[in-house]
């Protein structure tokens, strides 16, 4: 008690170098803790991209490239599905609703996705948030759209604006389908996943623009079918590119896989989304374990600031420490005392540390979760978060005892009365 | 051997050097202190006063020889019981910043009760507690109340050097080393405080080794040693000049 006085005492002593070293590793361990939950974050954030949903189901590719264009929009699809083995699948007893997905088009960038107004009812993504719309309405017009709130931010739309949809991904070259403006009546509220970024036309609408196409170029000669006529074709799909089902009771999942991996009809394929989402994961990986290494060199530095403080404290300390051998204090003195104050450091620097990380992320999370997708939890606290914490004390610890043993043998070697 | 019961402190034989290549900086055939009695140690600077101190300290044990303090060897006692031992039996005085600059000047005269149960018990025998025992030492020494109340950075070096002195005199051990510490005191403040500090050793009963380079304050004690004479490393203080 006495030796825990003594350190108090002489750390108060030299209180504003020992702040700035606190404040050093509080910066640190905020650093290292947020990056952590800014990983634990995306990664939340990238799983619940898609949430309620029990199958996705396309043509037979890889899973995870079929998950990459029926879930985030991205990349094309080398071959579709047949519309009536949607109309199969949908129509199965187990499966409570199916949401067919058709891509190919895109607007200045965004990726269209025909549906069908099921989307807006079905689709759920993070912990089960359904869609909202921030204004507006779902699609019932053929040329009516709905756009994703990134869109609708970026390109400044509002209800009423008209666009035209891009043949393609809209790179160099690509037509425009600019005979057929859409109108937009419905604007997404942000979810912080792919939706915000794409723009949602019915499947028929999608028929409707490649009327008369062929092989994916427009019809020869500038021939288009105007608006007016359009709606006496038959505007059903013949085909798709994924459809995402949801099941009327969850454990039959394996059992409808099974089905749809030997579907009849034409050769399909059925993904569990979490599973193929982890693997996509496993790929953007590399990135989250950087980010870690770089938050842990943070701390590193953190702490190797504070054995050079405690360091360097030590010369003007080699009286006081000669004193109290003089008195009386032996080695493990010496040590008791500078491990008493490595641990008051690190610990006061690591609470401060997470103090400021839950003060951050409690007034930047909602913004982060609406704006990027990150369900930043302020104060959820993981085991994991815990020996990180943990790791950065001992680590503080050991860097402010090391030079303890540098101090003994000063203290030693100065015998009572140091030679400066 | 000597006739007299055995010394409060003897030491034989004693050879340190600070590294195996070096020179040694204390080699002494013979040297004694008796209970109560007043050595006055010179020499030059360099002539291994502070190195003698410390190894009559236990603070550095020497490669050769034994050091006996009140019958025990320090070089068979342990580290940590060595300095248990230094604290139960010796007081320090060292010629400037004595003091611990974040504790008040109780504090620093009881310092020596936070680390040895002996003194603590002989203090609160002497004084009925710590704190009574400490004010009174410091009152003897001419520190009045007034001063306790003012962080020890702001005394005077005299007066930091009585609060020294207190702190080395609590809990009464057997064995005062006093190393220069009148060395940063001008001349007239000299005296005042070696008079201060030789009466309060004999109020309590304790040896003195006073060391110093300056031989006019010799004429206090009961016997004047030369460095040269006790240590065969040290240059003749003829040479030295």
């Amino acid at each position: 008690m006495n030796l825990l006085r003594l350190a108090l005492r002489s750390a108060w002593n030299r209180r504003v170098t020992l702040a700035l070293i606190v404040c050093a590793i509080a910066l640190s361990v905020t650093m290292l803790l947020g990056v952590e939950r800014a990983r634990i974050a995306a990664r939340e954030g990238f799983s619940q991209a898609v949430s309620g949903t029990d199958l996705v189901v396309g043509a037979r590719t890889s899973p995870i490239q079929l998950v990459l264009y029926a879930v985030f929009h991205l990349g094309e699809a080398t071959n579709n599905m047949l519309w009536k083995s949607e109309q199969q699948i949908a129509g199965d007893p187990a499966v409570a609703w199916a949401i067919p997905i058709s891509l190919g088009d895109s607007h200045r960038g965004f990726p269209t996705v025909g549906t069908t107004p099921a989307f807006f009812e079905h689709f759920k993504y993070s912990l089960g948030a359904p869609l909202a719309f921030s204004a507006g309405r779902p699609f019932s017009g053929l040329f009516d759209t709905v756009l994703g709130a990134d869109v609708a931010s970026h390109l400044g739309y509002r209800l009423g604006d008209a666009i035209t949809l891009t043949h393609g991904s809209g790179g160099i070259g690509s037509v425009e389908h600019a005979d057929k403006p859409f109108t937009v009546v419905g604007i997404l509220a942000r979810t912080g996943t792919p939706v915000d970024r794409s723009v949602f036309v019915s499947l028929e609408a999608i028929e409707a623009i490649h009327l008369g196409w062929q092989g994916g170029a427009p019809p020869p000669g500038g021939f288009s079918i105007p608006e007016q006529f359009v709606r006496k074709f038959d505007l059903t799909p013949k085909t798709i590119t994924a459809m995402l089902v949801g099941l009327r009771n969850r454990a039959a999942v394996f059992h409808v896989q099974r089905a749809i991996n030997e579907f009849a009809g034409e050769p399909l394929m059925a993904v569990l989304p979490g599973v193929a989402l982890d693997q996509l994961w496993q790929v953007v990986g590399v990135v989250e374990k950087s980010l870690l290494a770089v938050s842990a060199l943070v701390v590193v530095v953190g702490i190797a600031g504070m054995a050079a403080a405690v360091l360097a404290s030590l010369n003007e300390r080699r009286r006081e420490l000669s004193i109290l051998r003089s008195v009386g204090a032996g080695p493990r003195h010496i040590v008791a005392l500078l491990g008493i104050e490595a641990l008051l450091v690190t610990g006061s620097g690591a609470a401060l540390g997470v103090a400021l990380l839950v003060a951050l992320s409690a007034l930047t999370g909602p913004w982060l979760e609406s704006n990027y997708g990150l369900p930043i939890n302020a104060l959820g606290w993981s085991v994991d978060e815990s020996l990180l914490l943990a790791a950065v004390v001992a680590a503080g610890f050991a860097a402010g005892v090391l030079p303890a043993y540098r101090a003994c043998r000063l203290a030693l070697a100065d015998g009572l009365t140091p030679r400066l | 051997m000597d006739p007299s019961p055995s010394p409060l402190l003897q030491a034989e034989n004693v050879s340190f050097r600070w590294a195996p290549r070096l020179a040694p900086t204390v080699e002494l055939d013979r040297f004694t202190i008796a209970a109560q009695e007043r050595v006055f140690l010179y020499g030059p600077s360099g002539s291994g006063k502070s190195t003698l101190l410390g190894i009559f300290g236990g603070v550095l044990v020497p490669q050769q020889g034994h050091v006996r303090i009140l019958g025990t060897d320090l070089g068979s006692l342990g580290a940590s019981r060595r300095d248990a031992f230094r604290v139960d039996h010796i007081g320090f005085i060292f010629q400037q910043f004595n003091l611990i600059p974040y504790l008040s000047v109780v504090e620093n005269v009881l310092l020596p009760c936070r680390f040895s149960r002996r003194r603590r018990e002989r203090a609160m025998q002497a004084g009925g507690n710590l704190e009574a025992q400490a004010l009174r030492l410091l009152a003897q020494l001419d520190l009045g109340r007034a001063l306790h109340a003012r962080s020890v950075t702001q005394l005077s070096v005299g007066q930091q050097q009585r609060v020294a002195a207190a702190r080395a005199l609590i809990g009464r051990p057997e064995l005062i080393i006093a190393d220069e510490p009148t060395s940063s005191l001008d001349a007239g403040r000299q005296e005042g405080f070696l008079e201060l500090l030789l009466a309060e050793c004999a109020s309590s009963g304790a040896a003195l080794l006073f060391v110093s380079h300056d031989r006019r304050l010799a004429a206090h004690f009961t016997r004047q040693v030369a460095m040269d004479e006790v240590s065969r490393a040290a240059p003749a203080l003829g040479e030295a000049a």
